[in-house]
């Protein structure tokens, strides 16, 4: 056995906790989260069963965890694992699991396969079989600050483009600010009208604002990947600006793993509560209409929908927020038939957009996102998740689907009262 | 060991050794799932999540409605079989017999319509699940010795226990031997095989419950 599967076989037990042998005890094989896993409904490969997907984990904890596998490890009775297997199992870990958790919400016994497969990952990385597209962002995010190595020259550049456009300065670095706004790549390449329309909404507010030239990158390549050192290095970089700069909450990008990352995994990586809040620009929006801080007016007449990105919704437990924006906005907003927390995936969550091994599948099991909008009778979908949009461009281009799609957060700023001089108006730029 | 010897084995030692194996294997189990622990979650929780792991014991008894409708016949067989198993372990007669020493005022008067109705059911909603296992491409993939062990761990003591009531085919000391022995085999084996999930259901939904909660995820 080499040294690098005797680690990842040390990493895989260790991992395991009173949570994980209570799921691996309580499976009875029963298959019911195949059928609420997108990977299986579309391909019908029965190894794509989300429980399946974590066999050798499985084998781990019964052979390292119950009194009988040891038994059975002693006599040579059990299979153990080998550095094969883990090589046979990470594109299932990886490839065809976005940790959408939809899994999770339907198990009789309350197994949830999602928790066991981001276990699984920290072994498969720790093996050396992780995807190459999701080793070399998480070096980007340690070397560059950003995963698809996007440097502050390149955020600073665009940021002089959305002050000429928008007609206001980007405050950066700015000590004793409301909010620090963090970015994702895609949003800063891809989708600059982002950060133009929170700026102008953030601005109407009378809240202070900040961008942060040390960590403007909000996303964490490392939780995909499943390495815990990087992925705590890079929430640690944030809490490290976040509270030097001492601000009172930081805006996670229009990404849904950004949000988990920080959110919800990022104390427990780094062993503390921060000193701020951490909210998703949903939270940020809904909460200020609701309050007065913002006042919108008009609607949008197109019959539309929402796309409900997994990590928001189903784990990160915002579904109200956007349907309060939408249904405020929208006369015509519409549900898909599975939505909130029994939404299906886009596809290309947990990694799998970002690692182009899986490319072909995640086309494939996208049909299932297009039956669901297709079935509404919508022309406009929404989403909140930069990395769902880049999916659902690209598999609406690929199934030559007439459907736009529209970001909630432009959406708020297209309907947005802008205060008067009278009520002041944060950061006006001085011309 | 002739039939009467069995009987009296069946009546005498093989509970006492069936509820220790029961009672230490399922204490061994349990302590090998709490001694892994489970970290603090320093995440702020949403307010109002606190007992979520409790409500989510309760709620996913009932079925999601999506994986209800693409597995009805799983779903159905499920609940009738383990309603059944419940009404029939209730009113298991030998239970029963003990429950009237702790107690006389438990009656002993059911309709043997009743109980054989219940059991039919239940025989044949677990003839439905293994069909089920056996012809669905998943679960045929899935499904170890373990899982058909425990099948027919829960199979025979319904079977034997409807020949012992309807004095069908065996004599009655034999039936009953057969009978008894077969339900101290599934209490001796419940913590060891895949029916031990009739204990860590709880544990592992609570987990989910709790998980989900904490982020204000009905779950």
């Amino acid at each position: 056995m080499s040294s690098a599967f005797d680690n990842a076989y040390s990493i895989l037990k260790n991992s395991l906790d009173a949570p994980s042998a209570a799921y691996f005890a309580s499976c009875v094989n029963c298959g019911l989260c195949a059928e609420a896993c997108l990977f299986y409904t579309e391909t019908g490969d029965v190894k794509n069963t989300p429980i399946y997907k974590v066999e050798p984990l499985r084998r781990v904890w019964e052979q390292e965890h119950t009194t009988l596998g040891r038994l059975g490890k002693l006599l040579h009775l059990a299979q153990r694992i080998t550095d094969q297997d883990l090589a046979d199992w990470a594109p299932l870990a990886y490839d065809t699991c976005t940790l959408c958790s939809r899994c999770a919400m339907v198990c009789p016994t309350g197994v949830d396969p999602s928790y066991l497969i981001r276990k699984f990952r920290e072994g498969l990385v720790a093996a050396g079989h992780a995807p190459e597209d999701l080793v070399k962002a998480s070096e980007n995010a340690i070397t560059a600050g950003s995963p698809g190595a996007v440097q502050w020259s390149e955020v600073a550049a665009k940021l002089k483009e959305i002050e000429q456009q928008y007609n206001y300065s980007v405050p950066v670095d700015k000590e004793g600010a409301n909010f620090l706004v963090l970015l994702s790549s895609w949003e800063i390449l891809n989708f600059p009208a982002y950060l133009g329309s929170l700026g102008r909404i953030l601005n109407a507010s009378r809240y202070t604002w900040t961008l942060s030239s040390h960590v403007f990158d909000g996303t964490n390549a490392g939780a995909h990947l499943g390495h815990p050192d990087i992925a705590r290095q890079l929430v640690q970089r944030i809490v490290d600006v976040a509270e030097g700069l001492k601000v009172e909450c930081v805006i996670t990008p229009e990404c849904g793993h950004a949000y988990t990352a920080l959110r919800w995994d990022g104390p427990n990586l780094i062993g503390r509560g921060y000193h701020f809040d951490v909210k998703h620009v949903l939270e940020v929006l809904d909460g200020m209409r609701r309050s007065g801080r913002i006042r919108l007016k008009g609607t949008l007449p197109q019959r539309l929908t929402y796309h409900d990105p997994c990590q928001l919704s189903r784990r990160g437990g915002l579904q109200e927020q956007p349907r309060n924006l939408l249904r405020y906005l929208a006369p015509e907003f519409r549900e898909m038939d599975d939505y909130g927390t029994a939404n299906w995936c886009c596809g290309g969550g947990g990694g799998v957009f970002a690692n182009s091994r899986a490319d072909e599948v995640r086309i494939k099991v996208f049909d299932k996102k297009r039956r669901q909008i297709e079935h509404t009778g919508v022309n406009t979908v929404v989403t909140a998740c930069a990395n769902c949009r880049m999916v659902m461009q690209e598999a609406f281009q690929h199934y030559g689907m007439n459907v736009n799609l529209q970001d909630i957060t432009e959406i708020v700023a297209q309907h947005l009262v802008e205060p008067s001089p009278d009520e002041g108006g944060g950061e006006r730029r001085r011309r | 060991m002739d039939t009467t010897e069995l009987l009296y084995w069946a009546r005498n030692t093989g509970p006492n050794l069936a509820l220790t194996l029961l009672v230490l294997g399922v204490l061994l189990r349990l302590f090998e799932i709490f001694k892994l622990g489970r970290r603090p979650d320093f995440a702020r929780r949403r307010p109002k999540s606190a007992g979520n792991g409790w409500k989510t014991v309760f709620t996913r008894t009932f079925a999601a409605s999506g994986p209800l409708t693409e597995s009805p016949l799983v779903y159905l067989s499920s609940y009738t079989f383990h309603i059944c198993l419940l009404f029939i372990s209730i009113f298991h007669i030998p239970l029963i017999g003990f429950l009237r020493i702790l107690s006389p005022y438990i009656g002993t008067e059911y309709s043997p319509h009743v109980i054989n109705a219940f059991t039919g059911v239940s025989l044949l909603a677990l003839l439905i699940l293994l069909l089920a296992r056996i012809t669905h491409k998943v679960r045929r993939f899935l499904s170890t010795t373990g899982d058909y062990l425990a099948w027919l761990l829960c199979f025979l003591p319904i079977l034997t226990g409807l020949f012992t009531y309807n004095s069908l085919g065996l004599s009655a000391d034999a039936a009953l031997a057969y009978h008894l022995l077969s339900v101290e085999l599934l209490l001796a084996l419940l913590p060891f095989t895949p029916l031990f999930h009739a204990i860590s259901w709880l544990i592992a939904r609570w987990y989910t419950g709790d998980f989900y909660g904490r982020r204000g995820v009905p779950s």
